[in-house]
């Protein structure tokens, strides 16, 4: 561990259970992913000091903020910290100044207030310092608050679903924002989300929370795409989940044969898995191959699969398209092409397609039981 | 117009009022954010004076100030006086009977102040003590304000309470509303028209005071 990282572990039973271990780098973006109620939040107010856990451990800098073996605690309020709150949290009665300089009390007045001013300046708000918070918007909320965290000069900062009041637009121009910010940031930085695009897009690493527990850490693109459990895949949102066979690997051309719905499919080499045992299995949209009407591509003879759309949809430049696969069962897969593509193709509702798993995009897992498809 | 009641009405308004200041900041902040074993009971005991006729209540004060034994009995060696029949006695009677009063709206204020905020101050390195002056207070003290007045407009006019702790002895326990009574008793009706005409106009003031002092509260809790 660094000098400047945080490492963190908690561990309780009763009310909210956690039981978890992380570390995060300085400079280093971790995301803390789950759904509601994983325990994401508990996680940052015990880092913050506004929860004590059971029992934990928590060492920022090389400061000890928490040690339960030792009985020691140190309180919020000692505890170098940036927080900036769900719903940001600005002190109502105070300016924007005023909220900013809170932090900085034992700073001459004359010097807090250069401070705090260099720091609206760096969140793009100056000339809003004598506007008190309630006549802002909810994107210069967040900057108020963001600037009010770094006024502390933490030592970790931590945001808490800080994009999740203001509207799709003013995210975007947020994300950029703190994607700038964050260059010019030493600490490590904690970030509470749900959202998984917005982990991919701002993290450097996530942590995936269910039920108080971490259940892969990882880049983003790297545990979306090779989850190591069904229940992990299913968080991250993967839709194209299903239960197979082993049937051999072949170490000369180092691929792994799955038995699916009376179909052989060719994955990527996998040979922790043994032969004949069932597995979970995953593919990403991004590896499913469209096969062109009348022109064969690359990659149309990996896994070829004919199916009737049964399912579209246009959003966002993209075509999200669900194919029922012609199996012995009614099989859906789903995938996202860009729209031009889709058009190209003339892809429409009930329309017949082929489509190519990509073996390399094959990842197995662990079996278990899944609603869908057993 | 009897001006010795009236001062000494003021004066034990005052006092009640300032020394419910520290005690309603105390139990209505506690209640408002701790959760405690007994906390709806000690809530129940704190609202009885709301519904509890204030002569029942004086009675019992009477009874438990009695200097022929228990806690009475217990002030006069020690203190070599009690509470009954006199300003002190008067005070405790009024600052009992008005705790549900000062501590409920001051309760409310605190609990209106979110969570998130109380822990922003303390990650911006503020102290509990920091945090309840240059949080807390500025932000429940339009609640705490109009505790203040009610509870001292409330002792201003206080009757049954004051007669049965306190007598009618003047310039010591005789407050405006008895001087009123015994104005009446002797038919004096020019003297209990203006005391009484004052205290509708004082009672009026306080009562709009308190309506404003709420409106800015919520503009301010928006």
């Amino acid at each position: 561990m660094t000098e400047a990282a945080i490492n963190i572990k908690l561990q309780q039973r009763q009310s909210i259970p956690l039981s978890v271990q992380l570390q995060c780098q300085a400079g280093e973006l971790l995301a803390l992913v789950g759904p509601s109620g994983s325990g994401k939040t508990t996680i940052l107010r015990a880092i913050a000091g506004l929860y004590q856990a059971d029992y934990g451990v928590i060492v920022c800098a090389n400061e000890i903020w928490q040690n339960s073996p030792d009985k020691l605690f140190v309180p919020a309020h000692r505890r170098h910290v940036g927080l900036v709150f769900q719903n940001y949290a600005l002190f109502p009665h105070m300016t924007v100044l005023d909220n900013v300089r809170q932090s900085l009390a034992d700073v001459p007045k004359q010097q807090s207030k250069t401070t705090a001013l260099m720091l609206l300046k760096q969140v793009h708000l100056q000339g809003l310092e004598s506007r008190y918070p309630k006549t802002l918007s909810g994107g210069q909320q967040q900057r108020v608050a963001v600037a009010r965290a770094l006024s502390r000069q933490p030592k970790v900062l931590l945001l808490d679903e800080p994009f999740s009041a203001v509207d799709q637009v003013t995210r975007r121009k947020l994300y950029r924002e703190l994607l700038t910010l964050r260059q010019s940031l030493a600490m490590p930085m904690l970030l509470v989300t749900h959202d998984l695009e917005e982990s991919s897009l701002l993290a450097d690493r996530m942590a995936l929370l269910h039920k108080g527990e971490i259940l892969q850490t990882g880049t983003p693109e790297f545990v979306a795409a090779h989850p190591n459990s069904a229940t992990v895949a299913r968080l991250m949102d993967q839709q194209n989940l299903f239960t197979a066979l082993v049937l051999a690997h072949h170490e000369q051309t180092k691929k792994t044969y799955l038995r699916w719905q009376g179909i052989k499919l060719e994955a990527a080499f996998q040979p922790q898995f043994p032969v004949n045992e069932r597995v979970c299995w995953m593919i990403q949209s991004s590896d499913i191959l469209l096969h062109r009407r009348g022109r064969p591509s690359k990659g149309d003879r990996e896994n070829p699969l004919q199916g009737r759309i049964i399912e579209y949809m246009e959003s966002n430049g993209l075509a999200n398209i669900r194919v029922q696969v012609n199996c012995a069962l009614k099989i859906d897969i789903s995938i996202h092409v860009p729209l031009h593509v889709a058009r190209r193709n003339r892809l429409g509702l009930h329309e017949d397609i082929g489509i190519s798993l990509l073996s390399n995009g094959i990842h197995l897992m662990p079996f278990q039981i899944l609603r869908r498809d057993t | 117009m009897d001006w010795t009641a009236l001062v000494l009405s003021i004066k034990l308004s005052l006092t009640t009022t300032l020394l419910l200041l520290p005690i309603g900041i105390v139990f209505g902040r506690w209640l408002a954010y701790k959760q405690f074993f007994g906390k709806a009971l000690l809530q129940t005991f704190l609202a009885l004076p709301l519904v509890l006729p204030p002569t029942v209540l004086g009675y019992y004060l009477l009874v438990a100030f009695s200097p022929n034994k228990g806690l009475g009995l217990w002030l006069l060696q020690t203190f070599g006086s009690t509470l009954i029949f006199n300003f002190k006695g008067l005070v405790l009677a009024s600052i009992i009977f008005n705790l549900p009063f000062a501590i409920q709206p001051m309760q409310r204020a605190f609990a209106a102040i979110p969570r998130a905020i109380r822990e922003a101050a303390a990650c911006c390195g503020m102290g509990p003590l920091q945090v309840l002056w240059k949080i807390e207070l500025p932000l429940a003290w339009p609640g705490i304000i109009s505790a203040l007045v009610i509870s001292f407009a409330h002792t201003l006019g206080e009757f049954g309470i004051v007669l049965m702790v306190g007598g009618s002895i003047p310039g010591e326990t005789q407050t405006i509303a008895i001087a009123i009574y015994d104005s009446v008793q002797t038919f004096d009706n020019p003297s209990a028209a203006i005391m009484s005409f004052s205290l509708l106009l004082f009672s009026l003031i306080t009562i709009s005071l308190t309506f404003w002092l709420s409106a800015r509260y919520e503009q301010t809790h928006d």
